[in-house]
């Protein structure tokens, strides 16, 4: 029976398609929608995920997320560095400056200054350059999407393009002068902004003048030593906030979800696809077992049972569902793929695919369920009606 | 008297529907016996009951009361899943509006039954080709109805009423929906490669043309048998 419920599945075609068009619009939003959202949310703590070595963030117990900056003193550093369990503890600055460009045009930058001797911290892709360059006289690392976008030299024409920023260029922070040494690859942050590592003492060279400029003081915790136990240390020795690297990701996370509006907008559109993706195939496909209701009732009459009439009307939910699915995914996918170079955010992790095949299942099963009910209380009498 | 065993038989058969709360007598105490080998035709102006009795006798539908047995067995006594087992190996059916499916070719279509009861689709398909053969449609068994005229639409669906060789064939309305000569070749082919003495033909109908084809004709009116006779003359 299962030929006969593909054929008349897709023995008409317009209809067939209009089905499998339905549920791919519907996968398409629910996949590549969230895959934005993941990637926008992820934008949020990027910075964290791209400083990988440190097991643990010390900050002041104010901080929010991650650019939320409330330095603290350098003696901070000090006291971390004295608690047991911690094998090393460095200092990061972490600031918005404004750059002055070639062009006397202003941009603000994320000013991110690196531990003088060790430079932990630093970007793990350099493109061009040597990360130990930043040891050269006014040496700055830019990233590469900054260089080549919004800290690149003006066209010169209103239709040009700006030209990147290349090693020995130089533009101002704070009315200094800063070289470029090296270009790195980051990962773009939440508001896309450049991005300048420098060293740490220069960092505070380049940041308005303030007594207390350190912003995260960064540790790595000696081999087997509990992580959270650590911070619970660090937090009663010092009065100051402690994070694990995930910890310091979730609060981030968590304070953009519940302070901003992305949610919220992001998930009027996820259920608006639902809404919609329900109701075209939902539809369609309750119009096309109606359409067929009389075809159910010469093979009710004929003696298939209502078990094989309904394991019938699911194949053809599973079938329309995966490839409405494949399609929707396949879509979204490639959108990921093309975009894969622009500003845009994109992410897609395999829980997101969980997530858009259930709500695509969920879609299917609603449709099959209520053509179900429709045959079971079908009359073969039906049949005999002309 | 027929002296062949009944093979059907009704006795004091009633049918009333509920529809809008109000009860609507359809059969009203038929009494019939059909024997093995005839054709029997039920005539009679519209809503006199005629589906309704064939729709008991195929057991597609349940009476009020009284009986009806079909080859000794009481369709109303036996669970759902035995009466669907009963009607997929023993009923055909042939219908006014031949109800192929559409997007099923006719070898496809004629398979239907035996694809019920079990055959694999490549036995059920060759199967499918001799009999369609048989009613005239060998070089057509990958045309789709769309593709076929009435008539030969209607050949496809006595060749799916025969293929998984029922004891009982009933048609409704065989040949309202075809011209004279289409409705004669229609009923030339039902006479000959349906009806043997181990069948019976129940055929519902208005049209006096092909009244000459049945062994006895049933003459209903308002849920009652009036009379049964055995030539279309004897019919008023």
């Amino acid at each position: 029976m299962n030929h006969i419920a593909l054929k008349m599945l897709m023995g008409d075609k317009g209809k067939y398609l209009g089905i499998v068009m339905g549920l791919t619009f519907a996968s398409l939003i629910m996949t590549q929608q969230p895959a934005i959202f993941v990637g926008l949310m992820a934008r949020s703590y990027s910075f964290i995920s791209d400083v990988g070595l440190p097991d643990i963030w010390v900050m002041d117990p104010k901080v929010q997320f991650i650019d939320d900056i409330k330095p603290m003193q350098d003696t901070e550093l000090y006291r971390v560095r004295g608690i047991s369990g911690v094998e090393w503890a460095m200092p990061l600055y972490k600031g918005m400056l404004k750059a002055r460009l070639t062009d006397g045009t202003f941009q603000t930058c994320n000013v991110i200054g690196l531990d003088d001797t060790t430079l932990i911290g630093g970007p793990a892709v350099m493109l061009e350059g040597k990360l130990s360059d930043l040891r050269r006289s006014d040496g700055v690392i830019v990233d590469i999407d900054g260089a080549k976008d919004k800290l690149g030299k003006a066209a010169a024409s209103p239709d040009g393009k700006n030209t990147p920023l290349k090693i020995g260029d130089s533009l101002e922070l704070n009315d200094r002068r800063a070289i470029i040494v090296g270009i790195a690859k980051v990962t773009r942050t939440f508001q896309s902004q450049p991005v300048i590592y420098t060293t740490y003492s220069r960092a505070k060279a380049y940041a308005p003048r303030e007594r207390r400029l350190l912003s995260f003081v960064v540790v790595k915790a000696k081999p087997g030593q509990n992580l959270d136990e650590l911070t619970r240390r660090i937090t009663a020795t010092t009065g100051l906030a402690a994070y694990t690297q995930d910890g310091f990701k979730q609060l981030t996370y968590n304070y953009f979800l519940k302070n901003t509006g992305i949610p919220i907008n992001f998930g009027i559109t996820i259920a608006l696809g639902f809404i919609v993706g329900t109701a075209i195939a939902g539809q369609t496909f309750y119009n096309f077992t109606l359409e067929n209701l009389r075809q159910f009732g010469v093979l009710k009459a004929m003696g298939a049972s209502n078990g094989t009439l309904l394991r019938m009307i699911l194949l053809q939910a599973v079938l329309v569902g995966s490839i409405g699915y494949g399609m929707g995914v396949g879509i979204a996918a490639l959108f990921g793929f093309l975009m894969r170079h622009t500003i845009l955010a994109f992410k897609m992790p395999w829980q997101l695919l969980l997530f858009s095949g259930a709500g695509i299942s969920l879609i299917c099963i609603m449709a099959a369920l209520i053509s179900i009910m429709k045959v079971i209380r079908l009359e073969p009498a039906i049949v005999f009606k002309s | 008297m027929n002296a062949k065993p009944p093979a059907i038989r009704c006795q004091n058969l009633v049918k009333i529907y509920e529809a809008g709360g109000q009860q609507v007598t359809a059969l009203n105490g038929v009494d019939l016996d059909i024997a093995m080998g005839e054709l029997m035709m039920l005539v009679g102006p519209s809503g006199c009951g005629k589906t309704t009795l064939i729709s008991i006798i195929a057991g597609i539908l349940d009476q009020t009361s009284g009986g009806c047995e079909l080859f000794g067995e009481n369709l109303l006594a036996l669970r759902n899943k035995d009466k669907l087992l009963f009607r997929a190996e023993n009923i055909g059916f042939v219908f006014q509006a031949y109800n192929l499916l559409p997007t099923l070719n006719a070898a496809e279509n004629v398979s239907v039954p035996l694809i019920i009861n079990g055959v694999k689709r490549a036995e059920a398909e060759r199967r499918a080709k001799q009999i369609l053969d048989k009613v005239g449609l060998g070089a057509r068994t990958k045309a789709l109805p769309a593709e076929l005229s009435g008539g030969q639409q209607q050949r496809v669906a006595i060749a799916r009423a025969l293929i998984h060789d029922p004891r009982l064939i009933v048609c409704d309305e065989p040949t309202s929906a075809l011209d004279h000569e289409s409705g004669q070749k229609v009923m030339d082919i039902l006479k000959a490669v349906a009806l043997d003495h181990q069948r019976v033909l129940v055929i519902v109908t208005h049209d006096a043309r092909i009244f000459n084809f049945a062994d006895r004709i049933a003459e209903m009116d308002d849920g009652h048998i009036l009379k049964v006779v055995n030539s279309a003359a004897k019919l008023k």
